[in-house]
């Protein structure tokens, strides 16, 4: 029978969403074309993972040994290149994360598939692959065809499938880690933490988000008052934080943080998905951009396509005149 | 140290209206301004500091059309010492496997110690070039990195994941680094430096000087706009009508 292979993520002794999005979106795609979801899982003290997972695939390939206690995407790709040529599925599923993409284009290059990464959307027809894609900051959406071939490797994007129950029942399969020593050339060493800074973002009810549309750090000030007259705190996206205008514990997005305050007000933030990511849950989301395009007029609730120099300045006073 | 750096040119799309050509395959290009891009500048940057610090050369590598020579002088003008560039223009379905594929033919006669890429391009958002490369050149890689530092000839490696962890990892050179933006400040090229690199040579590479027949993962069949979502209502009147709006929102959430 055909089968499809999803790759396990997990850290840290947690299995990741990705996981569960990957495995609905296989499962998905199986049931369409008549094939079975496996899913393998590399890791070390794995039995409470494996628990969790055997609902979501029909098998479930668990290679249980020490050299996977951390990440390293060199001993995935030697571990998967292995047990993808025997189990010879049509497609690999890999998330379009920090994990999936150290591994999965050398994987696929390793075994001369045809692949592509950060997939929105993923299609079989006639027994070839067609996905969606995002290109140009996100303001584009194409679709791609690969090329034929018996076996494809695919990453795809967090959040596009969301995770649904299970209701299936695999035993765990318990294989032979192929790989047993991490490879001189590439040695995991330690995870690092994020520094804790001042101000704790996660926990604001409001928080006034700032993008590239402020320009220049001298404009800063202007959405310091305003979130001092709104009594929020300030956080940004990526382009702030690559700018050194503001510390990385004020990122909002998928390398940054996730807040869920009451309320969050996007200036001039055209909402690159990676910092959708970690704001849309957001009780009420207020957008501020000069662009009526803007990818996060689809995420707000309120919009205001306007120059946020004159905006916020003026919704600072009618803020402050409610508040009198 | 010797060093490569492979950089591209990009539209400069983040804040541009992006609109579809005439061919359904891509966005019109005659209005949008075009840098190097983003995550590349950091790369170049990070190629620098190791010179500065080492010695060595670095090759600036850019696969484009003639006015990515624009971009790889300005990489001349920063401190790269070297510039070639893969005619883009005589290969079709440049997707991330053909464009490293061809920095492969280009870098195998090349001796380096590192090379250094972008993360990612903003303009196909691929991921795909650096670790491709590394596979193909057979030396280790990482991706996603926010930091090199060498010493005693290992390489100090941290990556960035989700959520602020870092990942620190050891590696042996050669490698190939895909870097993340924001990883250190790059430099500005000094207008002299701009001059003097108006004058320096660039190496250009054609179909003919490919010795193997390259394939394509992928092809593009055609572009979209992206569904609108559940669209946001939009707060329509003057400056002064909009922010009145606003606030009324905001108050009758119980936020003020």
């Amino acid at each position: 029978m055909a089968t499809i292979l999803a790759v396990i993520e997990h850290r840290q002794g947690v299995i990741r969403d990705i996981t569960f999005e990957l495995l609905t979106l296989g499962r998905k795609l199986a049931e369409k074309n008549n094939a079975q979801l496996i899913g393998v899982l590399l890791g070390h003290d794995t039995q409470s993972l494996a628990e969790s997972l055997r609902t979501h695939v029909h098998r479930l390939l668990v290679a249980d040994h020490e050299v996977f206690s951390d990440f390293n995407g060199e001993t995935y790709q030697q571990s998967l290149a292995t047990i993808v040529k025997k189990e010879s599925p049509f497609l690999t599923l890999v998330g379009n994360t920090a994990f999936g993409i150290d591994f999965a284009p050398s994987l696929a290059t390793q075994l001369g598939f045809p692949f592509t990464t950060d997939c929105i959307g993923v299609e079989m027809v006639d027994g070839r692959i067609r996905v969606t894609r995002q290109l140009y900051d996100g303001k584009m959406d194409a679709h791609v065809q690969l090329a034929e071939s018996t076996s494809y490797v695919l990453t795809v994007r967090s959040g596009i499938c969301p995770a649904e129950q299970g209701g299936l029942s695999a035993e765990v399969e318990k294989i032979e880690s192929p790989v047993v020593s991490q490879p001189d050339h590439k040695r995991f060493i330690e995870y690092i933490e994020a520094v804790v800074g001042d101000v704790d973002i996660t926990k604001a009810d409001v928080v006034v988000g700032v993008g590239r549309g402020i320009k220049e750090q001298a404009n800063l000030p202007l959405v310091e008052d305003f979130a001092k007259a709104i009594g929020g705190v300030v956080a940004c996206s990526r382009p702030i934080v690559d700018a050194n205008w503001l510390p990385k514990d004020r990122q909002v997005g998928s390398s940054g943080k996730t807040v869920k305050p009451k309320l969050y007000i996007a200036i001039g933030i055209s909402g690159a998905f990676q910092h959708i990511a970690g704001m849309k849950n957001s009780d009420t989301i207020i957008a501020i951009n000069k662009d009526s395009n803007a990818p996060i007029f689809n995420e707000a609730d309120y919009g205001i396509v306007d120059d946020l120099f004159k905006v916020l300045p003026a919704l600072k006073n009618k803020i402050l005149e409610i508040k009198k | 140290m010797d060093l490569i750096v492979c950089i591209k040119r990009v539209p400069q799309t983040a804040e541009a209206e992006v609109k579809i050509d005439a061919s359904g395959k891509d966005i019109v290009r005659d209005r949008l301004t075009f840098d190097m891009n983003e995550a590349d500048s950091y790369a170049l940057e990070a190629a620098i500091l190791l010179k500065e610090k080492f010695g060595g050369t670095i090759t600036a590598i850019s696969l484009g059309t003639a006015d990515a020579e624009d971009t790889l002088r300005i990489a001349l003008a920063k401190g790269a010492d070297n510039a070639i560039r893969i005619k883009a223009e005589e290969f079709a379905q440049l997707d991330g496997f053909k464009t490293a594929a061809l920095l492969k033919e280009v870098i195998k006669d090349i001796t380096f110690d590192a090379i250094f890429t972008g993360c990612m391009a903003t303009d196909d958002s691929y991921y795909q070039v650096g670790p491709v490369l590394a596979e193909l050149l057979g030396v280790g890689h990482a991706t996603l990195v926010s930091k090199v530092e060498v010493a005693d000839g290992k390489a100090q490696v941290n990556r960035e994941l989700e959520g602020g962890l870092i990942e620190h990892l050891e590696m042996s050179l050669p490698a190939v680094f895909a870097v993340q933006t924001g990883i250190n400040e790059p430099r500005y090229a000094s207008l002299i430096a701009i001059r003097r690199a108006a004058g320096k040579e660039i190496r250009v590479v054609g179909r003919e000087e490919i010795s193997i027949e390259l394939k394509s993962n992928s092809t593009l069949e055609g572009l979209f706009l992206p569904p609108v979502g559940k669209r946001a209502e939009i707060l329509s009147g003057s400056t002064d009508e909009i922010s009145t709006k606003a606030a009324t929102i905001i108050k009758e959430k119980g936020l003020i």
